[in-house]
């Protein structure tokens, strides 16, 4: 009985930390409320693999959107894993102290960059020199995945750099120890060390890209279809439901939380995977 | 050129750490195929001595040695020197026991795959043989596959010497070596030593001083970064020429 009651800080702190997991479990219970019942009418194999998505003819298929999803945060990853697990790399092993002070501020600062403002700059720029230099509307698929790996570099960099950073300074030294240079150190040792804490890194990115709406809103040109090739417009889940909540009502307004749904779903298995992978490194 | 009878000749050398100075004009000699144990309170500049001997010390970028080490008579500071065949010749073992993340067959055949051994008979019965001159390979033989952070801590650090051997290197310095092992472990460890001597010279920062006294040929008692002396192991124990050497070996300080 004593325990139940616990002391006054505890109390209140125990009530904030439910709060933040009742926001979810709300959240979730409201999307699922909300949408269920549509995919439940429409059915759901061919809610998700519909081509047609057209609410003012009762037609609700989302899976040119899940394809643009898809690829967009593929393009994105593509992109920005490489250079944000070098970054990382190039940070814990070879910068000096001064740059690397200079660096890891700039990047969290990246992360601090509203994501209209990512959308507006690809707009100007991204968007116009893709279609300069490599033909079509150059509302893309490209050009999301060029936002979307800037935005996703400060996940991926400070994820990868911190499980870096927490290997035993004897890994290292043991490996430079047996004559290997610092490049196969970091090859052959390092870098497999922390192995998971960097696949954690990348899918976290990854959930983020998939997430991510208003910067793509403004560069993928929106147009549901399923698209032929990097430079064909697409919409992605998230652009689908931020373009048409405004305007939407009953039915189709149900179809954009289902949508919702499937986001959810997507990101909740890109979470869990994450802290799996996480977990397994800790046993 | 000369060649010396000393395997290792410490001449001379001063090492800073930025601003800091960790040993002061330290002269040593070490003979070949001995257990030559440094030893001396916490901070006397062994763990320094130890790493600036493979050149392990250049990690810290502010480090700076001045005077010279000679391995056989070359200066291991000389420019042509390839930091990593040094490093291959002079094996350390650390006092933390951190295999690699892999398994233990390949935790002690990577440094001779590094070296272009692709046999795989070669590698096999380098891996077995280091592995029974650590004493580890009654222990690990039927699971060679196994990862080897399943080993006990006294296996690991055994499996770390091993991995050192296994690069055929001349001098093994050991720092600490035993500092978290159980007495089995610690005894195990000793007995190999003792063995390995036969083909390479053995430089040891004991975790106290009974094993200096155990193991040891010759003995160097160091305090602050200086020598302070340095002889065979009884005469170390038994007639120290320091008040300062009396005093530590007697446990009245460090």
């Amino acid at each position: 009985m004593r325990k139940l009651k616990g002391d006054l800080p505890e109390r209140l702190f125990f009530a904030l930390a439910l709060s933040s997991i009742s926001a979810l479990a709300l959240i979730t219970a409201f999307i699922f409320i909300k949408g269920a019942p549509l995919i439940a009418k429409v059915g759901l194999f061919d809610f998700i693999f519909g081509m047609d998505w057209a609410p003012g003819q009762g037609k609700y298929g989302v899976f040119p959107m899940i394809i643009g999803s898809v690829s967009v945060t593929a393009g994105a990853a593509v992109i920005g894993v490489p250079a944000g697990i070098c970054c990382s790399v190039f940070l814990t092993e070879f910068a000096p102290v001064k740059m690397r002070n200079i660096f890891r501020p700039a990047i969290q600062l990246l992360a601090g960059i509203p994501s209209v403002v990512y959308g507006f700059w690809g707009l100007l720029f991204v968007v116009p020199a893709i279609r300069a230099y490599l033909g079509g509307p150059g509302l893309s698929i490209l050009a999301g995945s060029v936002i979307l790996a800037i935005m996703i570099l400060p996940t991926v960099i400070s994820i990868s750099e911190v499980s870096l950073l927490a290997l035993p300074r004897q890994y290292k030294e043991g490996a430079l120890a047996l004559g290997m240079t610092h490049w196969q150190a970091i090859r052959s040792v390092q870098l497999p060390a922390a192995k998971s804490g960097i696949v954690a890194a990348v899918i976290l990115g990854i959930g983020r890209a998939v997430g991510e709406t208003m910067a793509v809103i403004m560069v993928l040109g929106n147009s549901v279809a399923v698209p032929s090739s990097l430079l064909d417009p697409v919409r992605t889940l998230t652009t689908n439901i931020g373009i048409e909540m405004g305007y939407a009502s009953e039915e189709h307004r149900q179809a954009l939380f289902a949508t919702g749904i499937v986001l959810f779903v997507i990101i909740m298995a890109l979470n869990i995977s994450a802290q799996y992978v996480v977990r397994r490194k800790t046993k | 050129m000369a060649v010396s009878e000393n395997k290792i000749t410490v001449k001379d050398l001063d090492f800073h750490y930025g601003e800091k100075q960790v040993l002061h004009a330290l002269n040593l000699n070490i003979p070949p195929n001995k257990i030559f144990s440094v030893i001396g309170p916490a901070n006397s500049g062994i763990t320094t001595l130890l790493r600036a001997i493979n050149r392990l010390s250049e990690l810290s970028p502010d480090a700076r040695a001045r005077g010279d080490i000679l391995l056989d008579g070359q200066s291991v500071y000389a420019p042509q020197v390839d930091v990593s065949e040094l490093r291959r010749k002079v094996g350390m073992v650390f006092d933390v026991p951190a295999p690699l993340p892999m398994s233990i067959f390949d935790n002690i055949a990577y440094g001779p795959r590094l070296a272009k051994v692709r046999n795989k008979s070669v590698l096999a019965e380098t891996v077995e043989g280091a592995l029974r001159a650590a004493a580890l390979w009654d222990e690990v033989k039927d699971r060679l596959r196994a990862p080897a952070s399943s080993l006990s801590g006294g296996q690991q650090q055994r499996l770390c010497i091993a991995r050192v051997l296994a690069l055929k290197p001349e001098v093994i310095l050991l720092d600490r070596p035993c500092s978290g092992l159980d007495p089995v472990s610690t005894a195990k460890i000793e007995d190999s030593l003792t063995e390995l001597k036969e083909r390479l010279t053995i430089v040891v920062s004991p975790h106290n001083i009974q094993q200096a006294g155990r193991v040891s040929d010759r003995v160097a008692f160091m305090l602050s970064g200086r020598l302070v002396e340095e002889g065979a192991n009884a005469e170390i124990f038994s007639n120290p020429k320091d008040q300062r050497t009396s005093d530590y070996i007697t446990g009245r300080f460090g």
